[in-house]
């Protein structure tokens, strides 16, 4: 059951995901969400996004996961760790493209 | 003319780069970390100003610093495992190493003869020499794959020549001691807790404590008494309570204590704890504007200043500690990262990382004196730092 239902989830993710393209997001927003990722983000996973009490978010060590399952962690934490969820600050089409960032890699 | 001034500007260049060492005490100086950048200023508590800004230090998200006894050297921690020794008085660096993967802070020896870093990757703790930087001892901590080690966190310096550190992934609180660096001791806790996620030290250096993440309550060590073990102290606090999320862990560095009273941030609530000193029971919580981050109390116990967590990282609280009620509430600045006193708690220097400047208070007054411009600006370490144990 559970799997059918995360496995749901992963198709509507996909599919609202699907279209979204940076177009949508206004620089002006890109910006703030390249400070937020390094500036908060960077509080636990290094401002360099190198790591620290929370994992590497560099392209090599993403790799292992597709863009959506990226932006579901963003947007829900990972419950047992000290991941939060981060759906009250970022929509779904923010997270899919920050997300979209993290698997290119984001210049220092 | 022209040749005159062209040449007058070298010199002034020449002067910034290679410039003469100041002559004078350090005991009103401190430094600030621009963590953007990997640099450094260096300031003058008294005159309220910058004397040197110092470059080449890396990577320093969430970088600490600790100071050599004479007051003239700190040494910086940053992110990416550079360990950097500054001469404070010429502004310069005299020593970097990259001494591990990734590291999140360290400790100076009870004797000042060692620096101790505790590392995330490859997980550990290595200890160098002062003087040098040369390596003297590297402890790995508790495997927890074939390559990697738990992290470790909270790492302070205690009484007889000890460090105290906390294994985060494997709960663990290891006393290692470095009377005979040769033949060092490490003395093992385990099942101490789930997740400590930072450590601190009372100022006595007799107890050590480790926030845990992963479930309520805290772990104590008297280090008076190691052989009585680690006890669970707050344990009943929160329970069956949902936590709220948490997107900046509190810090517990610079135990913030008035007469017996402790006070803690809590995890994942908008409360600061408020534990009795002896049988450590709860005596209140005082609620307060979000998360705290960093709780700590002026030098002389009667203000404790409190900053916050992601989003509500603009705002600064001051409790009294006799009515444990909140007196003040100032609005900064988004990004309020750090705070540190005067030596005798007059002021207070607050890093206020949107607007790139550090905001000094006093602190009987509750209103702002000096502002300095800081790229920025995260922790703030002041040289008084050097006589304090566990700073």
């Amino acid at each position: 059951m559970r799997t059918i239902v995360s496995s749901l989830l992963l198709i509507v993710l996909m599919i609202t995901a699907v279209t979204v393209t940076a177009a949508e997001i206004t620089p002006e927003r890109q910006a703030e969400l390249i400070y937020l990722l390094r500036q908060d983000c960077g509080s636990c996973h290094g401002m360099r996004l190198s790591g620290g009490l929370g994992p590497a978010l560099l392209p090599e060590r993403l790799r292992l996961w597709e863009v959506n399952q990226l932006a579901a962690t963003i947007l829900q934490g990972r419950p047992g760790t000290p991941m939060p969820p981060w759906r009250p600050f970022l929509t779904q089409q923010e997270a899919v493209w920050l997300a979209t960032q993290l698997k290119q890699g984001i210049q220092p | 003319m022209k040749y005159i001034l062209s040449l007058f500007t070298l010199l002034v260049v020449c002067e910034a780069a290679f410039g003469e060492c100041l002559t004078r005490g350090t005991g009103d100086m401190g430094i600030i970390v621009e963590r953007a950048t990997g640099s450094l200023q260096v300031v003058d508590t008294s005159a309220h100003k910058s004397l040197f800004q110092i470059t080449g230090l890396g990577d320093l998200s969430h970088a600490s610093a600790v100071y050599s006894r004479d007051e003239r050297y700190a040494y910086i921690f940053g992110r990416d495992g550079g360990l950097t020794k500054v001469d404070i008085l010429c502004g310069r660096i005299v020593k970097r190493v990259i001494q591990g993967g990734n590291s999140i802070g360290g400790a100076i020896s009870q004797d000042g003869r060692l620096i101790a870093v505790s590392n995330y990757e490859p997980g550990g703790v290595k200890i160098f020499s002062a003087d040098d930087l040369s390596l003297v001892a590297d402890i790995p901590s508790t495997r927890i794959s074939d390559d990697k080690g738990s992290k470790t966190v909270g790492l302070v310096d205690a009484p007889g020549q000890r460090f105290v550190v906390s294994l985060y992934d494997t709960g663990e609180i290891w006393i290692i001691d470095m009377t005979n660096p040769k033949r060092l001791e490490i003395q093992r806790f385990k099942h101490i807790g789930r997740l400590p996620y930072d450590g601190l030290i009372t100022p006595d250096g007799r107890f050590y404590i480790a926030g845990l993440f992963g479930e309520d309550g805290l772990a104590l060590l008297d280090l008076w008494h190691p052989d009585r073990g680690v006890v669970r102290i707050l344990d009943h606090y929160g329970r069956g309570e949902q936590k709220l999320p948490v997107y900046k862990m509190p810090h517990l560095e610079g135990w913030a204590m008035a007469g017996d009273l402790a006070f803690l941030p809590a995890v994942g609530r908008h409360e600061v704890l408020v534990v009795r000193r002896g049988d450590w029971k709860e005596v209140g919580r005082i609620p307060v504007h979000s998360q705290p981050v960093f709780v700590m109390a002026r030098p002389d116990g009667h203000q404790i200043w409190v900053n916050f967590a992601f989003p509500d990282n603009d705002t600064v609280q001051v409790i009294n500690t006799e009515t444990l009620r909140v007196v003040k509430t100032l609005n900064t600045g988004k990004g309020t990262l750090h705070m540190e006193f005067t030596p005798r708690g007059e002021e207070v220097w607050l890093s206020v990382r949107d607007k790139d400047e550090i905001q000094v208070y006093n602190t009987r007054t509750l209103r702002q004196t000096h502002r300095l411009p800081a790229e920025k600006p995260s922790g703030i370490f002041f040289t008084a730092r050097a006589h304090q144990t566990g700073l």
